[in-house]
């Protein structure tokens, strides 16, 4: 160290003794208060790092976790929602619908469920896929009142519930029930009863043939029957599509969608809340 | 820098002093008390902007049942801004920013007539800096008193006297957090909660905050805020020219300067300042006002009340420092009469301003629906297909009611040949939908609009959705789309 720095004439401090192209390093120390703070902030780093976990392994005095606050948010969640859940739970589910305040908080909790549980399949909102039926429309392969939406939750279709809706279509094609020909024109007759563009002379052809062997779920005149899940054929809503193509393939083939069963995967109060959900996306019966 | 010797100042032209340093430390300012016109001016607006600050949140304002009864109050959970008999939903905070236009332009012709009197009078530092000074000054003496003391070595007197500054100022600091958070809530049930402990930690930690901003900016940074914290003062210039008024010390009166002694005749050139330092003792940033126009000085006339107490001691005219224009003041150096001029381009530009941001206030204020109606379409799915063949899309229609009475309303729809409108519950009466609103509240109607499918297009069609009051008057029209699919 040299023995005398320099003192600026200026401002009366001593330099530092640096010196770049004439321009002088003037000694000015950190203004104190500056200095304290970092002090503090580095006191606070090291009682914090103590306190809570910040090295891997260590998990700090106070034992905390964000998993240990996540779980405490929702089990205080849960408790702020369970007086209106218990009630859910203990009235029917036309007893909540007539509850405004009921049915308000039914249809959110429903929405968040359905987003969590059925919005992969039917989409959000409902808006269904191929194969996946829209809950919107006005179109319910088993019935779409409130119990018959209940109950399709609760047990699915086709599932592995007892108590799940079972129907089979026959595979008239792929088991040899009816030959390509009379599957042709029973399709034509479809195509007619649903009022779309088709070959008149074999959908006459297929008339009685449709009677034969599709009327008995299907009805006469291709309404449906909701008791075996057996779609209309009459109407524009088409769940595997609607055209002679894919018509004919489900006269080969058969279609069977499945849907699993939600009761004990569900609480009784969710499943409630979800059947009031669907019911009001626009064409509950 | 090094300090000029008296004879260099005495030879100095006032004004042009060499440059500052870029770094001094801090020298404490000890203001001395005064008396005058300027000092009561100052007084009285002090108490004006205290007891509005303070007093305010306690005015209450009957708004009939269900509705706060606090005159000035931002509801933040409400959520509402409540001012007298205007309320303002959120999504109308740009009222808020009108006001702050209006403030800020106010601001700027305001200095380009008189300079910076806001500084000076009715800055909230100023303020509660003079209102600190005066509890200090109560409780340790005057100038010369408070120099001993600080001077003195700490005992019992000095340890009391300073204790029970710094007590009273937290006092006033802490009201002055405390009545912040009043106009945040009921202001008789926040007191309430607070010293009952029942309070959030939301409103203790502003009440600690503002306490402590408070505390700290007019107890201790004082001048300091005004000279290196705040931008007011680095660019308020750009709205000054030489005929706005500032406080300035008339150089070519004082020069030279010169001490009176008793029965001696002033030398010959000798002006009217005396260098009795008086403006300099009571100016709260410790500035020499005869150095000329400069960053440090917050305009507040001070000195003026002190010079004019001086000069009228030893018989000369007042008003060596005044309130006065760079260019009615090169008029009379030179012996001509001055004139002041307020009209100007800069003061006709800023008047303008003023009249059209106000204008459009008070039109937009008075225009103000008390309904307003939001449409929005339902994005999840669509559209839907029903089972003969026609098409439906579904809307959420909302309509804010903003008046204290329940209002009834009838949505229609209208567009193309085929449009059937169906609530979500229940059935549409003639085509529409009558929906009642419950007072001060949005009313969320979900509905759908129903098509036949050759009626809906190939992809999307505009609709119009027309809400009426319950005098069949239009209250709104929203344009949206009809989505149909696109094969």
């Amino acid at each position: 160290m040299a023995a005398e720095f320099e003192r600026d004439p200026v401002t009366g401090r001593s330099t530092t003794g640096h010196e770049w192209d004439g321009i002088k390093e003037l000694n000015t120390p950190l203004p104190s208060w500056w200095l304290y703070t970092f002090y503090a902030t580095i006191l606070f780093a090291v009682v914090w790092s103590v306190l809570y976990p910040s090295i891997p392994g260590i998990d700090g005095l106070l034992k905390h976790t964000n998993r240990q606050d996540l779980v405490e948010t929702v089990k205080a969640a849960t408790e702020a929602q369970a007086p209106m859940v218990d009630r859910i739970r203990a009235l029917s589910i036309e007893e909540v619908r007539k509850d405004p305040q009921l049915l308000a908080f039914a249809r959110t909790g429903g929405r968040a469920a359905f987003n969590n549980n059925c919005a992969a399949c039917h989409q959000t909102g409902g808006a269904g896929a191929r194969g996946f039926p829209n809950l919107a429309d006005d179109e319910w392969i088993w019935g779409g009142t409130l119990a018959d939406i209940e109950q399709t939750i609760r047990y699915g279709i086709r599932g592995e519930h007892d108590k799940s809706r079972l129907s089979m279509m026959p595979r008239f094609g792929a088991d040899g029930m009816l030959s390509p020909a009379q599957i042709d024109d029973v399709v034509e007759h479809v195509l007619a009863l649903s009022r779309q563009p088709h070959d008149a002379a074999r959908a006459a052809r297929g008339a009685p043939l449709f009677v034969e062997q599709c009327a008995a779920c299907h009805q006469n005149d291709g309404s449906g029957n909701r008791e075996l899940g057996a779609p209309a054929l009459n109407d524009q809503i088409w769940l595997y599509g609607g055209t002679r193509a894919a018509i004919r393939d489900s006269v080969f083939a058969a279609r069977a969608g499945a849907m699993p069963h939600w009761e004990g995967r569900l609480d009784e109060a969710t499943i409630k809340m979800l059947t009031l959900y669907v019911h009001g996306l626009g064409g509950g019966k | 820098m090094k300090s000029l010797s008296s004879r260099e100042r005495e030879a100095a032209p006032t004004n042009q002093s060499a440059p500052g340093p870029l770094y001094a430390d801090r020298v404490k300012v000890y203001p001395k008390r005064i008396s005058g016109t300027w000092r009561r001016v100052k007084w009285a607006i002090l108490v004006a902007c205290l007891s509005v600050y303070y007093g305010g949140a306690w005015l209450r304002w009957d708004r009939g049942p269900g509705a706060p009864d606090q005159a000035l109050l931002i509801d933040m959970s409400g959520p509402r801004a409540y001012f007298f008999d205007i309320e303002i939903w959120p999504q109308e905070v740009y009222y808020i920013t009108g006001l702050l236009v209006l403030a800020a332009v106010g601001l700027f012709f305001v200095t380009s007539l008189f300079g910076r009197v806001w500084c000076g009078y009715a800055c909230p530092q100023t303020v509660w800096t003079d209102l600190f000074m005066l509890v200090e000054r109560w409780i340790q003496g005057d100038r010369s008193a408070r120099i001993r003391l600080d001077k003195a070595s700490w005992g019992v007197r000095k340890i009391a006297l300073k204790g029970a500054t710094h007590a009273a100022w937290l006092l006033i600091a802490a009201a002055t957090g405390g009545a912040w958070v009043l106009y945040f809530d009921d202001a008789p049930t926040v007191v309430r909660e607070f010293f009952r402990g029942e309070s959030t930690t939301g409103v203790y930690f502003f009440v600690g905050l503002f306490t402590a901003t408070t505390y700290v900016l007019a107890g201790w940074a004082r001048e300091q805020v005004c000279t290196y914290m705040c931008p007011w003062p680095r660019f308020q210039a750009a709205m000054l020219d030489e005929h706005s008024a500032a406080v300035t010390y008339r150089a070519w009166r004082g020069e030279q300067r010169g001490p009176i002694r008793k029965g001696v005749a002033p030398a010959p050139g000798t002006g009217d300042c005396i260098d009795c330092k008086a403006c300099v003792y009571v100016c709260p940033t410790g500035i020499d006002i005869r150095d000329g126009l400069q960053i440090q000085c917050i305009g507040c006339g001070l000195c003026i009340d002190a010079c004019n107490e001086i000069m009228g001691k030893v018989d000369r005219a007042p008003n060596l420092i005044a309130w006065t224009s760079v260019a009615y003041e090169a008029e009379r150096a030179q012996g001509r009469p001055g004139r002041y001029r307020f009209v100007r381009p800069r003061t006709i530009l800023y008047a303008a301003l003023l009249a059209v941001v106000a204008t459009v206030m008070v039109v937009a204020l008075a225009l103000r629906t008390t309904v307003e109606v939001n449409v929005l379409r339902d994005r999840m799915p669509q559209f839907v297909l029903l089972a003969d063949g026609s098409v439906r899309n579904g809307y959420t229609v909302k309509i804010l009611n903003k008046e204290r009475r329940a209002a009834s309303f009838r949505i229609e729809a209208t567009g193309f040949a085929g449009l059937v409108l169906r609530p979500a519950q229940g059935e549409a009466q003639n085509g529409a939908l009558t929906v009642q609103a419950k007072p001060d509240s949005v009313e969320t109607v979900p509905l759908f609009l129903k098509a036949p499918r050759a009626a809906s297009g190939p992809a999307s069609r505009g609709v119009t959705f027309r809400v009426l009051d319950a005098q069949g008057r239009l209250v709104a029209r929203r344009d949206t789309v009809f989505i149909g699919p696109a094969r």
